[in-house]
C-alpha cells in the first residue's frame, strides 16, 4: 500500500493543485498596483477581480506573502465597538468571516468562540451598557451579563483579581477567531486563479506624480506604470505616505504578544480585560494567545521588551492563576499604525488615483474582509462606499473623527 | 531594563518616562486657518530616523527633549528645553492679532 501511494504521487494521474503560479517578469503596466502583499492587499485583489471584473492587477510585496502584520496579529474577530459607524463596518466583515472557507474551498479555521470583556469598574460597566445597545440596534449579538454568568462561561477565571474585582462583562457571541495565515493565502490562491499577479520580494520605492496623478511606481525591479495605486502596507503606512508628501496623523508603534505551549482545550470564549490591558484566547491547535497595549512610545522595529511582557504576564496571571506554570513557546511583535481615534484612514487621498488602506493600529485583521470588498468597490467606481466614507482621511481635517478608543484600546 | 538619560535626574529606567510626542512647531492660533491648526493638532511626520521629541520624567514632572532613532531605539541626546526656547513668549502681541481679525470680520459681515 505504501508503495502503491508513493507510486500514485508521482504519477501522472496525481492531481497537482498549484497555490501561485511561478514568479513572472514584471509586465510594463499595470490598471491597478496594489502595495502590501497582506491580508489586505490581496483582498482587495480578489473582490476586484472576483466582484468587480478587473483583473491587470499586480500585488507587490517587498518581502513575503502575508508575512507583515497579517502574521502578526492575535487573529481576534469582533464587531462590538462603540460609534454606529464603527459597528457597521465590523459587522459586515464578521458575515463575510463567516463564508469564507466556502468561497475560497479552503479552510481558514474560522471559529466562532465568543468574546467575553472584563468591567473592573463602574465607568467600564456603563460603556458596555452603550456598547451593547449599539451592537443590539444593528443586529449583532452582543449583552451585559453577570458575574455568575462570568463563572459558567469561564469557570477557570479569576473573578477577584487583586484590587479589581469583576464587575460585569460584555458577552459578544459574535466574537471569533480564524487561522490569519490561511486568510491570506485564501485571498492569494482565489486572486491568482482570476489572473492577478503578485510579485514577491518587490519593493516599491518611489513614485512618478504627474500634476495629481501618480503615473508609474519605481520598484527594486524597475518601473510599472500604473492606472491607479492602492497602498496597503500596515507597519509602514506613513513612510509611503510621506514620499507622496501626504500628511498623516498616524504614528507607529510596536505591539507584542506571545503564545504559550499546547494545551487540552480548556479556554472557549476570547477573554479580554481593558483596565487590565491584557487579552487572553485558545487557538485551535490549544496553545494560548496573549496580547495586550501597544508599546508606550513609537518605534519602527519589532523588538521584543522584558518589562512589557513581564507587565503583560503579571496580569494575565491575575486573570488566570493557574497559568503561572505555564511555559511560552514564542513572542514577537509587529508595528502598528495608531491613528488618535483608534478607526482607521481608508479612501481617497489628495492624489486623484491613489487609494489608502492605513491607519489599522491593532484592528486590522477583523477587517480583512470588509476592507478588501469595499477597496475594491472604490477603486473600480471611483466612488467612496458609504460604508467607509467616515473613514476617509479628510476627517480629520474637518474635526469628524470616528472615536473607536474605548472600544479598541487593549481589548482587540 | 532599557535605560534613558534625564537632563535633571541623570540616567533612569525607561519605565520612569512618559513620551510626550513630536517637537513641531505651533502656528498661532488667532490668525492660522482651520486646517493649519488641525494639522497641527492631529499630523505627524512619524520619521522613521533621527528625530527630536519631547519627553518627562515621570516621578519629578521634568519635561525635557530627546534626539532618538526611531527605528533603532537608539537614545542619541537629551537635553533641557531651554537650548532651544531660550526667549520668553510673549502673550500681549497675540492678544492684537486675536482682535484686529474679529474686528475686521465684523466689518466684512456688516
Amino acid at each position: 500500500m505504501p508503495l502503491g501511494l508513493l507510486k500514485y504521487g508521482f504519477s501522472n494521474d496525481y492531481p497537482i493543485e498549484v497555490d501561485l503560479p511561478a514568479p513572472k517578469a514584471l509586465k510594463k503596466r499595470y490598471d491597478v498596483v496594489i502595495i502590501g502583499g497582506g491580508g489586505h492587499g490581496l483582498a482587495i485583489a480578489y473582490y476586484l477581480a472576483k466582484y468587480q471584473g478587473i483583473t491587470n492587477v499586480a500585488v507587490l510585496e517587498k518581502s513575503y506573502l502575508g508575512g507583515g502584520n497579517t502574521a502578526r496579529n492575535t487573529a481576534v474577530i469582533r464587531s462590538n465597538y462603540l460609534t454606529s459607524e464603527g459597528v457597521k463596518f465590523y459587522s459586515e466583515s464578521v458575515d463575510l468571516f463567516k463564508n469564507l472557507s466556502n468561497e475560497f474551498d479552503f479552510n481558514i479555521m474560522y471559529s466562532e468562540r465568543g468574546q467575553l470583556t472584563l468591567a473592573h469598574t463602574d465607568a467600564t460597566v456603563r460603556a458596555f451598557r452603550q456598547r451593547a445597545e449599539v451592537n443590539k440596534h444593528f443586529g449583532g449579538r452582543t449583552e451585559m451579563i453577570d458575574r455568575k454568568q462570568i463563572k459558567e462561561l469561564v469557570p477557570c477565571l479569576n473573578l477577584d483579581p487583586a484590587h479589581l474585582p469583576v464587575l460585569a462583562g460584555l458577552w459578544h457571541m459574535d466574537g471569533a477567531t480564524a487561522r490569519h495565515d490561511a486568510v491570506a493565502w485564501g485571498y492569494a490562491k482565489e486572486a491568482a486563479k482570476r489572473g492577478v499577479e503578485i510579485h514577491q520580494l518587490t519593493e516599491v520605492q518611489d513614485f512618478v506624480v504627474n500634476r495629481n496623478q501618480v503615473t508609474a511606481v519605481k520598484t527594486n525591479r524597475g518601473s510599472i506604470e500604473c492606472g491607479c495605486v492602492v497602498q496597503a502596507v500596515a507597519g509602514t503606512s506613513s513612510l509611503l505616505m510621506n514620499k507622496l508628501k501626504i500628511r498623516s496623523p498616524i504614528q507607529t508603534f510596536p505591539l507584542q504578544a506571545m503564545v504559550s505551549q499546547p494545551f487540552k482545550p480548556f479556554l472557549n470564549p476570547l477573554v479580554s480585560s481593558s483596565a487590565l490591558h491584557c487579552y487572553v484566547q485558545q487557538t485551535s491547535r490549544g496553545e494560548i494567545v496573549f496580547g495586550g497595549g501597544s508599546d508606550p512610545y513609537p518605534l519602527y522595529n519589532t523588538r521584543s521588551t522584558l518589562d512589557l511582557k513581564e507587565s503583560l504576564l503579571a496580569h494575565a496571571i491575575e486573570m488566570f492563576p493557574f497559568m503561572a506554570n505555564v511555559k511560552l513557546m514564542r513572542q514577537w511583535a509587529g508595528m502598528t499604525d495608531m491613528t488618535p481615534d483608534y478607526s482607521p484612514i481608508m479612501g481617497q487621498s489628495p492624489y486623484d488615483n491613489y487609494y489608502l488602506d492605513a491607519g489599522w493600529g491593532t484592528w486590522g485583521f477583523k477587517a480583512t474582509p470588509i476592507c478588501g470588498k469595499t477597496m475594491a468597490e472604490l477603486v473600480a467606481t471611483g466612488r467612496t462606499p458609504d460604508l467607509i466614507k467616515p473613514f476617509e482621511l479628510s476627517r480629520f481635517s474637518r474635526f469628524q473623527q470616528v472615536n473607536e478608543m474605548g472600544a479598541t484600546a487593549a481589548s482587540h | 531594563m532599557k535605560m534613558m538619560r534625564c537632563p535633571l535626574n541623570g540616567l533612569r529606567n525607561i519605565s520612569e518616562f512618559s513620551y510626550g510626542g513630536e517637537l513641531k512647531h505651533m502656528p498661532d492660533q488667532n490668525t492660522c486657518t482651520d486646517e493649519a491648526w488641525a494639522d497641527y493638532v492631529f499630523n505627524k511626520n512619524n520619521t522613521a530616523g533621527i528625530v527630536l521629541e519631547w519627553w518627562m520624567h515621570t516621578p519629578s514632572s521634568y519635561w525635557f527633549i530627546a534626539e532618538r532613532h526611531t527605528v533603532t531605539d537608539e537614545m542619541i541626546r537629551t537635553f533641557d528645553p531651554q537650548e532651544i526656547f531660550n526667549q520668553r513668549v510673549e502673550f500681549t502681541q497675540a492678544t492684537v492679532a486675536e482682535k484686529t481679525p474679529v474686528s475686521e470680520k465684523q466689518g466684512a459681515l456688516a
